[in-house]
């Protein structure tokens, strides 16, 4: 399982870097939400750095979106579903593989999306340990829910508007979480502030990777 | 289209399946009459709420199908689908039947809500926590529908939809809690309240349970019917295997002919 | 695979329906294929002949009917029978932003097959130099196909299925593969191939079925082949061992230009 893991998650990132979808087109589009969130805020720097915990992880939200439906139109040329299940390919090794890939990702877009949000908000950031694991657990439960219903809405032609209205409601913990952990660490609160949160997101993690080792193999099969 | 080839009737309902459904759609509207009655006439207002204490007669039973019975229903049909042993069209069907007419009950609820809120809060919508997991709930409902609506075939929609229904059902809770602590300012819960007495009492009680009876029965007949129209549905346009085996086969002997000609 | 087991037939269809929502792909196949035997399906399009290799992959599940592919079922037991069996289809399964190495080299590891034979194999298919470094999408239809074919010959997996292999290859390219069931059919491969242009394998195959309708309605004996239907069993009885592919030191058929 976890050599398919370290030969999909590769190959993922061997074509984004081939390619530079998340990063020249991706990363940009996040920036682009974030000057877009303060035009529709006004001017005023004190309430951008009051939001900019939440318009931080709406802006990673969205991003999710993008990099899970690239990480599947990869999949879907050339029939490489079908080359993937031909080659025997362990489907908890692929799902962790690819939601891997979706992870590493996101971690870099996350990193920009911060910075853009400290420099252009003005957001101080007092325990940025807090935030950094935050981020951390937060993307790992989105690349994992991202792959699984990337998976579910592979065969489908109009997955491109269906694929947000699923994902998005599911992801809704991690927004509120992530935001609640990112409020505390910009007051510098103590870690015990965003720890119910922080636990909420090991559970939220914790089930969504489970589940899609057990269910990815049906699904694939199945779509 | 009309399938020309069907010479089989459809799914026959037995007679006594319809007469059971006939008996619950009668029931169901006879309760829900009996407790307009009594929830509007024959109980007394409240001391502080006046006349708004009598949607608690509608509210909470409308509430308890949305967020409880159709959610369960669906969540666990849905499950009995995936899981090969049990695996049979009837869990998928129900499930779809339970989400459609769940999400009725959960407008419902939410519209009944905002009429309460709106005095007693002073605002039609509240951010509060049972109102925005119901909302959550009411997104993931219709995102599940939407999928069901995509063009598929039988067997690989329900596969899907089940897994969606799977994922958004181990969701719940955990959204549930999040709002939870996000924040809360709705009222406890007033019926599974132990001191029970203090707070209702008399006719009020009683035309309280009778609403949620009412509730759930109108929630049953809805249901049963749905699921009589998706089994209609899934007749229509089906072939009989054996008429479509014998049309395919015969592909072969239309080609030996053209060539012999 | 106990020793003791009888020898069980390569594919065994029997009574086979696929359907695709209500269409039948397939209605009531029965085929069965000896290990070893190379065997032509020939049939007008859309008669089934896809499916039929598709049922033997494993991608397509069996509405009714009974299939076995190397003593497997390929539903169940589709890991274990997937790494054995190779599908050439009309797609190639490449990734356009990886280079042509890149692609076999994952194709070829995902399968769990040996990395060492992937620079004979294209070489042998005439992906060499900087081809090698090209990204996937900008070849040709014929070249994916090589590249396609590559890791088919890199695998060599003990059975294959093959989805009109020669079409869209040019006249070396054509011969290459030829050479390739020649001398996949001496190692013992069992080779199922799908063509409506039976010219170009007739003279490879042991015999030839004809899919109509989605059902086997004709066979014939073909007298190609290098070795007959038994003639493998008789060589390795009972051992469904995995089939050796040659040493890739032969001569390099079929170069193609470099893409523009």
């Amino acid at each position: 399982m976890w050599r398919d893991t370290v030969l999909v998650a590769g190959k993922d990132l061997r074509i984004e870097a081939r390619s530079k979808v998340a990063l020249s087109q991706v990363a940009p589009f996040g920036i682009v939400a974030l000057v877009l969130f303060a035009f529709a805020l006004g001017p005023d720097r004190g309430l951008m750095a009051k939001g900019a915990p939440g318009l931080f992880w709406v802006a990673v939200l969205f991003c999710t979106v993008l990099a899970v439906q690239r990480s599947v139109s990869v999949e879907s040329a050339d029939g490489a579903r079908d080359g993937l299940r031909l080659s025997g390919l362990d489907p908890a090794g692929l799902f962790l593989g690819k939601s891997a890939a979706v992870a590493a990702q996101l971690v870099v877009l996350e990193a920009v999306l911060a910075g853009g949000v400290i420099l252009l908000y003005g957001a101080k950031v007092e325990v940025p340990w807090l935030i950094v694991v935050s981020c951390l657990l937060g993307t790992v439960g989105l690349a994992a829910t991202g792959t699984l219903y990337g998976a579910l809405s592979a065969g489908i032609r109009v997955r491109e508007t269906l694929l947000p209205f699923l994902l998005l409601p599911i992801a809704a913990p991690v927004l509120l979480a992530g935001t609640r952990i990112w409020q505390a660490a910009m007051a510098g609160g103590t870690a015990s502030d965003g720890s119910p949160w922080l636990r909420l997101l090991v559970v939220f993690d914790a089930v969504y990777v489970a589940l899609g080792i057990v269910v990815y193999g049906p699904i694939q099969e199945s779509a | 289209m009309i399938p020309s080839r069907n010479v089989h009737a459809p799914p026959a309902q037995s007679p006594r399946a319809r007469w059971a459904v006939g008996i619950i759609g009668i029931t169901a509207v006879a309760a829900t009459a009996l407790t307009v009655w009594l929830g509007l006439w024959v109980t007394p207002p409240d001391q502080s709420q006046g006349d708004l204490v009598r949607l608690v007669y509608i509210h909470p039973g409308v509430a308890w199908v949305a967020l409880y019975l159709a959610f369960a229903l669906a969540a666990v049909s849905s499950l009995l689908f995936l899981w090969t042993r049990t695996r049979s069209m009837f869990w998928d069907r129900l499930a779809a039947a339970s989400v459609e007419v769940g999400v009725v009950f959960n407008v419902c609820t939410l519209i009944s809500g905002s009429i309460w809120g709106k005095p007693t809060w002073g605002v039609w919508w509240a951010w509060d926590a049972r109102l925005t997991s119901t909302a959550v709930l009411l997104v993931l409902f219709l995102g599940y529908l939407a999928l069901r609506r995509v063009p598929a075939e039988p067997d690989v929609r329900a596969k899907r939809s089940a897994f969606v229904a799977l994922f958004a059902a181990v969701d719940i809770p955990i959204v549930h809690f999040s709002v939870l602590w996000w924040r809360t300012l709705h009222q406890g819960a007033t019926v599974l309240n132990p001191n029970l007495s203090p707070t209702i009492h008399g006719s009020m009680a009683w035309t309280l349970l009778l609403g949620f009876v009412a509730v759930t029965l109108v929630f049953v007949w809805m249901l049963l019917v749905r699921y009589r129209i998706g089994v209609l549905e899934d007749y229509l346009g089906t072939g009989e295997l054996d008429v479509a085996l014998r049309e395919r086969q015969a592909e072969g002997a239309v080609t030996d002919e053209e060539e012999a000609a | 695979m106990a020793p003791a087991a009888p020898p069980s037939p390569a594919i065994l269809l029997h009574d086979a329906v696929a359907l695709s929502g209500r269409f039948p792909l397939l209605a009531g196949v029965d085929l069965e294929v000896a290990t070893g035997e190379t065997v032509l399906v020939e049939g007008p399009n859309g008669a089934g002949k896809t499916s039929l290799l598709r049922v033997c992959a494993g991608l397509v599940r069996l509405a009714s009917g009974r299939v076995s592919v190397l003593g497997l079922d390929p539903v169940r037991q589709r890991n274990r029978v997937r790494r054995r069996v190779g599908l050439l289809s009309h797609a190639s399964h490449l990734y356009d932003d990886l280079s042509v190495r890149e692609n076999v080299r994952f194709a070829v590891r995902a399968a769990g097959a040996d990395v060492a034979r992937i620079d004979g194999a294209c070489d042998r298919l005439g992906l060499s130099g900087r081809l090698l470094t090209t990204s996937a999408g900008k070849l040709s239809a014929g070249q994916r196909r090589r590249v396609a074919l590559a890791v088919l010959a890199a695998r060599w997996p003990e059975l294959w299925l093959l989805d009109e292999p020669h079409a869209g290859l040019d006249a070396s390219a054509r011969q290459t593969l030829n050479q390739l069931i020649d001398e996949a059919q001496a190692s013992g491969v069992t080779i199922l191939i799908a063509s409506h242009e039976s010219g170009f394998v007739e003279s490879l195959a042991t015999r030839a079925v004809t899919v109509t309708g989605g059902r086997v309605t004709d066979h014939r004996p073909l007298g190609g082949g290098s070795l007959g239907a038994e003639a493998p069993s008789a060589l390795n009885p009972g051992q469904p061992s995995a089939p050796t592919p040659p040493s890739p030191d032969r001569p390099v058929e079929g170069r193609v230009a470099h893409v523009a």
